[in-house]
Formats: C-alpha cells, structure tokens, sequence
C-alpha cells in the first residue's frame, strides 16, 4: 500500500514536472511546430494588389487541409539593373500587401511563410519561384480586362511546368475586390 | 597660403541639376580671393545659367583646350595648363564628367587627383546619383541611369563635403522659371526625371549617403533659396544618423519583423541592417529556407543580413550594435520559456538592460489584436 502511495506520488511529482517543463499552451500559430510534411499553399501575386478572390480560396483551402499559407511577391527587375538589385519602389509596394495577407491568414490560425522572388520579367520570377519553392498547390486568378491577374500565357506555362497542383479561378463578377495596402491592420 | 604636399579636397554635392551647387562652388572661389588667395576656374559649365556666369566675373578662368576625336573637335579641362599655372586654389565643376579619348585620363576625377597631388587646393561639384554605389539605388528611385558614375573613395577622401540643400518645390520652381534649363527643355525635365518623388528620394539619399560615407562630423549642410535655413553641420548629421537593427531567426513569422523594421526606416531614413545570431550548430532544413527566404527579402530591401555564428545572443547583439552604431533595434515576441529558460530574462528584457541609450522594440502580430471594429471592411 506504501509503495503504491509511492509510485503514485512519484507518477504525480513527474507529472508535475513534466507540465512545468512544456511549454503553456496558448495563443499560437495553428502548425508552428509540424513538420517536414506541412502542406503549402503557393499564392503569387505582382504589383499592388491580390485577388481577393484568390486570396479566400487560399485561405479557405489552407484551412481545410491544414496547410501552410505562401504568399509571394513576384519582383520583376529592368535588364539595366543586376538582378540582385535592391527595389525599394516595389518593395514598398509588396510589404503591406504581404502584410495584410498574413495578418488575415493569422486571424484565421493559418501559419504564413511569405516569400519574394525576382526575375526580368513576371514569367521569369515565377518560373524561378516553382523552381526553388517545393509546394502543394498554387493559386492563381485569371486576368480580365487589365485586372492584375494571370494572362493566359502565364496560366498555359504554370500548368506545363508546375510540379504543383495549380487551382485556376476563373475570371468573376468579384475581380475588382483586391487586398491592398489599405487591409493592413495598424500603422504600417 | 603655403602649399602643401597635397591639396585640400572639397566637394558640393547635392540632390540634382540646378540645387546651387556650382554656385556655391563660385562663391567660395571669390571668398577665397577676398582672402588674398590665389585662384582659378579650371573648368565651370555654365548650362547657360545666367546667374551662374555672373557669380563667376572677377574670378581667373583658366582656357580649357581642344582636343579633336573622330573628326569632332571638343574642348576639355586644361589639367597641364592647371598644373603649369599651379594657382593656391582650383575650381573644378562636375567630378563626374568623362573626358574626351585622348587626354590625361578618361575621368575627371582622376585629374582632380593629378591636381590635388601637385600640392593645389581643389574645390568641386558632383550629384549623388553620381556615386558609383548608389547608381542602382537612383536608377531603381527615377528610372533614370546614369552613366557617368564617380567612386565612393573619391568622395570618402574628401576634406570637406558640403550637402547644397534645397526643398524639391524650390528646386521645382526655379525649373519652372527657368533658371535651371532653357525653356525648351522645361516640360521634359518636368515630366522625367524632375518629379516632386524623384526629388525626394534623392535629397534623403544625398543626406544619408553623406552623412555614413564621409563621417557625420564633416557633413555641412548648406540651404539655398528664400525660404532655406542655414542647419549646423552637427544637426543636418543627427537629423539623419539613426541606425535599425532587426534581430531575427529564420523562421517566417520574423519576416514580418524585418518589413516593420523596413518600413520604420524608411520613415526615418535610415540604413537597416538585418540580423541572425545563429547558434553554433548545423542548420535544419526548415531554418535553411528561412533564411533563404530572408536573404530574398533583404535583398529586395536594401537591407544587410548579416549571420553571425554566436551561443550569446545578448553580448553579440550589443557588440554589433556598438559597432554598426544602432540606435533602434526591433525583434519579434519571444519565444514562451521552456526549460531551464524559464530561470532567465526573457530575450528582449536581456536587450533593454545590455543595450543601454538604443530603443528596443517588439514588433507584435497585430492580427491578434483584440480590436472589434476592425474586422473585414477593409477587403
């Protein structure tokens, strides 16, 4: 019975030690401790703005799968420039959106992992994105009528050469709604 | 003045064409004649600025000398007159200029050098696009690349660098005016290069530039126009001397910690420089593509990544902070202790106490901010 007493004391100090010794549980990324086999979700972008539209099906995607958010900055960088240029005029166009974007994705316990990738030409810095970047799915919007999407060109080369599963939307009604510098929360 | 074994260097330098700087350059060349000096313009381009040719009545103008190059004859600085003639004091207009084939050197600079080795006092004028390690920063800012670039040592070597100083409305309204240009050339250089932004960028960048390359103590800022004031070079130096540090890990949420970091030095107009105190062990292969996604971003930025192997975060911090002369540094929540970690500070706490006179920041996930009235209305 003493020893009984003992062991059960023993198992409740190791407990005790074991609960002190881990970290509290508490307000964090939803997956910031999984590992090598998180899923990613790619979702490039240039400009001023992204896709609302795209932006949602990431998230709601991201959400459904678990996986992890990869918002990315396509930089295109004019030949009279090195190619590892600083582009503070684009950066400064990026930041907030990139911004935004993992703040709406925080809101919603998704984790976030941006990126930016550089290129002459928005062709070029998406094809050296896939190339460098392993993902699961990619998430682009179709362009219509000078919208900032994806020309036609662009999706026909991602479905060729994507090692990912690349989502498409189709041109729609919503295509004017753009995350943009505005959606950051605070003073950025 | 007795002559020295090498002269003295002294540089206008400002933000664009028309900010004053050759005249400036002229009115020291009068000061010193009143002074009793011996001095000569040994090269001044006027643009046809009317003002500028008057200011330079009364002062010796050395002949400049012709050189013929593919059927063209073209005239060029004298530097064996300048030599032979050996004034106390030289004026030398547009550092940057590219010599004709045939001369001395192909660069202008690199006569000022013959000058100012032969024991004579120099006196110049350049713009900071100009500055072989900012033409790409400049050309990103305007779109505009110069060609004619002049090395950072030139301008590091300088005695005296003066920043001529003018808002770009000013500089905006002498264009209008005329006083810059020709008439014909008005509306393009309005519609180029002269915007109110490009005329921004680049004053900060000639601020900044000057006041980290050549030493905040040399800097004197110099105001033209009705409405410039005179600053202390002492002021125009710590107007512009702040310093940002953003402290890292490779992890994706420090991302956001460099571009608030980015954001507020931009603000501030100031150099950022972006670090990870890297533990002395092998990298993961999740820190690996973290910290090549940092070295994107910095990159993009502007900003210097540095990684410096260290299992003491606080004295490596503050000795890089001593050194880079850091004013603000910002860093991420910390991590929630675990371990023994939990018997010690936490990281920021160390940072306020060991980094004594530098404002210390932690960049929040405002995501997390408990804040009603802002939900999704700003999609």
């Amino acid at each position: 019975m003493v020893i009984a007493g003992l062991v059960l004391a023993a198992v409740l100090a190791l407990g005790l030690v074991i609960g002190w010794w881990l970290p509290p549980s508490g307000r964090r990324p939803a997956r910031a401790q999984r590992g090598g086999d998180t899923r990613r979700i790619l979702l490039p972008f240039s400009g001023e703005a992204l896709s609302t539209r795209a932006l949602d099906a990431a998230i709601r995607l991201a959400l459904a799968e678990g996986a992890t958010l990869m918002p990315a900055y396509l930089a295109t960088v004019p030949l009279a420039l090195p190619l590892e240029a600083a582009m503070p005029r684009q950066a400064g166009l990026a930041l907030p959106v990139l911004e935004a974007v993992e703040q709406r994705a925080s809101r919603k316990g998704i984790p976030t992992d941006c990126r930016v990738s550089r290129g002459r030409t928005r062709r070029d810095a998406l094809r050296r994105l896939v190339a460098e970047e392993d993902v699961d799915r990619i998430i682009v919007a179709a362009r219509r009528n000078g919208d900032p999407g994806f020309t036609q060109d662009d999706i026909a080369w991602l479905l060729e050469s994507a090692q990912a599963e690349v989502l498409v939307l189709r041109p729609g009604p919503d295509d004017h709604r753009m995350v943009t510098a505005k959606a950051v929360r605070g003073y950025f | 003045m007795d002559r020295p074994d090498r002269g003295r260097h002294k540089v206008f330098l400002g933000m664009a064409a028309g900010v004053g700087k050759t005249y400036a350059m002229l009115e020291e060349g009068h000061e010193y004649l009143e002074d009793g000096d011996d001095v000569v313009l040994g090269v001044l381009e006027t643009h046809g600025r009317e003002a500028t040719a008057g200011r330079a009545v009364g002062l010796e103008i050395l002949p400049r000398r012709t050189v013929h190059y593919r059927g063209s004859t073209l005239e060029e600085m004298d530097l064996p007159g300048i030599l032979q003639r050996r004034p106390a004091v030289c004026l030398i207009d547009e550092l940057a200029h590219t010599n004709a084939p045939g001369v001395e050197h192909g660069k202008r600079y690199e006569d000022v050098e013959d000058v100012l080795n032969a024991g004579i006092h120099v006196v110049s004028t350049m713009n900071v696009q100009h500055l072989e390690s900012l033409n790409d920063l400049v050309t990103e800012l305007t779109g505009v690349r110069v060609r004619e670039t002049v090395p950072d040592a030139v301008l590091a070597r300088a005695d005296d660098v003066v920043v001529v100083d003018l808002t770009p409305e000013e500089l905006l309204e002498r264009l209008r005016a005329g006083r810059v240009y020709p008439q014909e050339r008005i509306e393009a250089a309005l519609n180029g290069f002269f915007t109110v932004e490009n005329l921004v960028s680049l004053r900060e960048v000639a601020l900044r530039q000057v006041a980290e390359a050549v030493g905040a103590q040399r800097v004197t800022r110099v105001e033209l126009g009705s409405r410039g004031r005179s600053m202390s070079g002492e002021k125009a130096a710590s107007a512009v001397a702040e310093r940002l540090l953003a402290l890292v890990r490779p992890r994706p949420q420090d991302q956001r910690v460099v571009r608030r970091a980015w954001r507020s030095a931009q603000r501030l107009g100031a150099p950022l420089d972006v670090l990870w105190v890297q533990p002395t062990r092998d990298l993961g292969d999740e820190e690996d593509r973290g910290l090549r996604a940092l070295r994107r971003l910095c990159a993009l930025l502007g900003a210097e990544l540095h990684v410096i192997e260290s299992d003491d975060v606080t004295r490596t911090v503050k000795e890089f902070a001593r050194e880079r002369r850091t004013t603000y540094v910002l860093l991420g929540s910390p991590h929630v202790p675990r371990g023994l970690d939990r018997f010690r500070d936490a990281l920021p706490v160390r940072l306020v106490r060991a980094l004594e006179g530098i404002d210390v920041r932690i960049v929040a996930d405002r995501a997390l901010r408990d804040d009603p009235e802002e939900q999704e209305t700003a999609w």
